[in-house]
């Protein structure tokens, strides 16, 4: 190490720091955004435009009384909100902001560590993110949370995989695990001359996977069924009150921003973007500005699709999940491997292409005929005899309820 | 003793007592999140010495998905809890065999490998380790893939619910189960309601 | 860095996978103590690797671990679905009740 010790430390807080400001502004945007879409206002007391709501929801929740329900199993109670948000933090760890700043004679990568299993890295704290739910479910002892963790732990787990098959044919084609080695590869188009290199392009497919995937992995809406409000009063955080749900909330909103910042640095190109030949003093600003420009987009998206979208139903979910993402996924794996190998065998890139392309309209045409049969599940759902009207004495034992985020601003 | 050598018996320490406590345990949920612990803790040691790309494929498979099918298996058969539901009456003859495979194992390591040490601790890159599994051990690999494939069709096979069975409990063959049914009186109060919302209500009261 | 201290450790992870194996009686909790022991064996083979043989070009001893992982996926699998299929028929996970050859 001949760097001074000043320089992860800053490398670390500049990068928590700025996440944690987009999500701060990502809470205030969402109701605003959401409010328009439903011909309200939105927040507009506190600041301009409302703009310090969030803080403001911030100091309440830190100021509630936090009770604990008699029967939880603490500390399993309390760990579960915690490993939500440490699962958060530590996968945006591998993502880059920018290319390298050079700051008081120091030159360092706006990233807190590049692994080279950067990408393993990120799957692996997503899969640690699944036991937050879990454990808030099973911890409550309430019958609603448990439903709500079980349904919501086997959405994500089923979504890893396609999310995990999607992103393989990333590494695949990058031919590295290295995060900064997939964004250098994005730089400039192999195929095309002059078009930016991002994947999206190329590995269509597998990018589609990972948005819908990604929508899930963060349990939002249309996805949200952990939450489901109508059906579970309000999932796995039903018993939480105070900063332990402000905890999930936060993780919640955590899992937007890191899940948009990882489709954009896998698939979008990360901070790459023109430099209209500054002098390097100002170009390095510009690289944070497009990866910003880029995650806002995402983040955008996700509002868009929690303003548009009615929630999906369970059976449908994984149905979607199982017999759709992960072939598609999958078949793109073997498409991308096919494609990369016949690039060392020495085909021309014209034939590949072809070869991709008919590979590609094999996948959409297998969606479109065998899709809509295969989502709505008609055929393979076992019948079911009526269900008998349960004993009346198992009623919920708690409907003690957090329903601040759907309060409804002025 | 250097710092890595810290690390290690830092994380060595969290991944052992995580490990007994797995064992000892008499909350059936509190073993199966041990066990996850254990399990981060051995990614620890395989990150410790060296081996970043198995330290995070640890994490992925175990933690991320052995662990959680433990989790649901254990929601799912909602044990009891309890030392005397959960543990046989060989403890004894376990401990002994147990202290005993010990023993003898730390008896032949220490004398064979007390004198070994290597300065640095450099593990093969992770290009090495691609080159590897898809040259050396391509065969192994296919095989692998065969299996996880058979694997999966088993488990579904062997797990899943004819149609027409209803819930998980309806059909119990009652020999030899008297003791273990009377001990649980609400065994069957579930039956009836809709199967994984009754099997599943229950299985996180205990 | 010795090798001692990895391989005592996957001494004791196994020894404990193995009174887990004797003691517990919850068919899903042997599992579990399987698993310990499984992974004990990974920790000896990563040690000898990357500590004794770190330039051995086949990178065998990982290789071993990864295949480990991946059958100790697949084992756990069919393993959770043999016990589920076990409570659904007999309404007991304990490995001590079934002890019939048939019934």
């Amino acid at each position: 190490m001949d760097q001074p010790l000043w320089v992860p430390i800053f490398q670390t807080l500049v990068v928590f720091v700025y996440f944690l400001l987009v999500t701060a502004v990502l809470i205030w945007a969402e109701r605003r955004v959401v409010a328009r879409m439903q011909h309200r206002v939105g927040p507009n007391r506190v600041g301009p435009f409302g703009a310090l709501q969030t803080l403001v929801d911030g100091a309440k929740m830190f100021f509630k009384e936090d009770p604990t329900p008699g029967m939880v199993n603490n500390p399993v109670y309390t760990i579960a909100p915690l490993v939500g948000v440490i699962a958060g933090f530590l996968s945006i760890a591998v993502i880059p902001l920018g290319f390298d700043v050079t700051l008081f004679g120091e030159t360092f990568p706006l990233v807190v560590a590049d692994l080279n299993v950067g990408v393993l890295w990120i799957l692996a704290m997503g899969s640690i993110h699944v036991y937050s739910v879990f454990l808030a479910g099973w911890s409550s002892n309430s019958p609603y949370p448990l439903l709500g963790g079980i349904r919501s732990s086997a959405q994500m787990v089923s979504y890893e995989i396609a999310q995990g098959l999607a992103v393989a044919s990333v590494v695949v084609y990058a031919g590295s695990l290295r995060i900064s080695d997939i964004i250098a590869g994005q730089q400039t188009s192999t195929l095309i001359e002059g078009m930016p290199g991002w994947y999206a392009i190329p590995l269509f497919p597998a990018f589609l996977v990972f948005v819908i995937g990604m929508v899930a992995e963060a349990g939002r809406p249309p996805f949200d069924l952990a939450e489901a409000e109508g059906e579970l009063v309000g999932g796995f955080h039903t018993e939480y009150s105070g900063m332990r749900f402000g905890m999930f909330m936060l993780a919640e909103f955590m899992n937007v921003v890191t899940m948009s910042a990882i489709v954009v640095t896998l698939f979008l190109g990360g901070p790459n973007g023109p430099t209209f030949g500054l002098p390097d003093a100002i170009a390095w600003v510009l690289p944070i500005l497009w990866f910003s420009l880029k995650m806002i987009g995402f983040i955008f998206f996700f509002i868009l699709l929690r303003g548009a979208l009615p929630r999906y139903r369970y059976d449908r979910l994984m149905s979607l999940g199982w017999k759709v993402l992960i072939p598609i996924a999958l078949v793109w794996v073997l498409v991308t491997a096919g494609f990369v190998l016949l690039a060392e065998e020495g085909i021309a890139t014209t034939v590949r292409l072809v070869l991709a392309g008919a590979a590609g309209l094999l996948v959409l045409a297998l969606l479109v005929t065998a899709g809509p049969a295969r989502l709505a599940g008609a055929s393979d759902r076992p019948k079911r005899a009526p269900i008998p009207t349960p004993a009346p004495d198992r009623a919920p034992a708690s409907r003690h309820v957090e329903r601040d985020r759907e309060e409804v601003a002025p | 003793m250097t710092a890595h050598d810290l690390v290690f018996v830092i994380v060595g320490l969290v991944t052992a007592v995580s490990a007994i406590l797995v064992v000892t345990s008499r909350h059936l949920m509190h073993a199966a999140l041990y066990l996850a612990l254990t399990l981060t803790g051995i990614g620890g040691v395989f990150l410790v010495l060296g081996a970043g790309f198995i330290a995070l494929v640890q994490v992925v498979v175990y933690v991320g998905a052995v662990a959680v099918l433990f989790l649901f298996g254990l929601m799912l058969t909602r044990a009891p809890i309890g030392r005397e539901a959960l543990d046989s009456q060989n403890r004894g003859l376990g401990l002994a065999v147990a202290g005993a495979l010990f023993v003898l194992l730390a008896a032949l390591i220490i004398p064979a490998f007390g004198g070994e040490s290597t300065a640095e601790v450099t593990g093969p890159t992770i290009e090495a380790i691609g080159i590897a599994i898809f040259a050396d051990w391509v065969l192994p690999f296919e095989v692998l893939s065969m299996l996880l494939l058979a694997a999966l069709i088993g488990a579904i096979l062997l797990a899943r619910r004819e149609a027409g069975e209803s819930g998980t409990e309806a059909e119990v063959t009652r020999i030899e189960m008297g003791e273990a049914l009377a001990d649980e009186p609400d065994r069957h109060e579930a039956v009836g309601t809709s199967a994984p919302a009754g099997e599943l209500g229950a299985g996180g009261g205990r | 860095m010795s090798p001692l201290g990895p391989l005592l450790l996957a001494a004791l992870l196994f020894s404990i996978g193995v009174y887990g194996v004797i003691a517990r009686r919850n068919a899903v909790l042997v599992l579990m103590s399987v698993e310990l022991m499984l992974n004990a064996v990974n920790i000896n083979l990563v040690a000898f690797q990357n500590l004794l043989f770190p330039a051995e070009l086949a990178v065998s001893g990982q290789m071993f671990a990864l295949f480990i992982i991946g059958v100790a996926a697949a084992e756990v699998g069919v393993g959770l679905a043999i016990v589920f299929n076990l409570f659904r028929n007999r309404a007991t996970v304990n490995v001590d009740d079934v002890d019939l050859m048939r019934w």
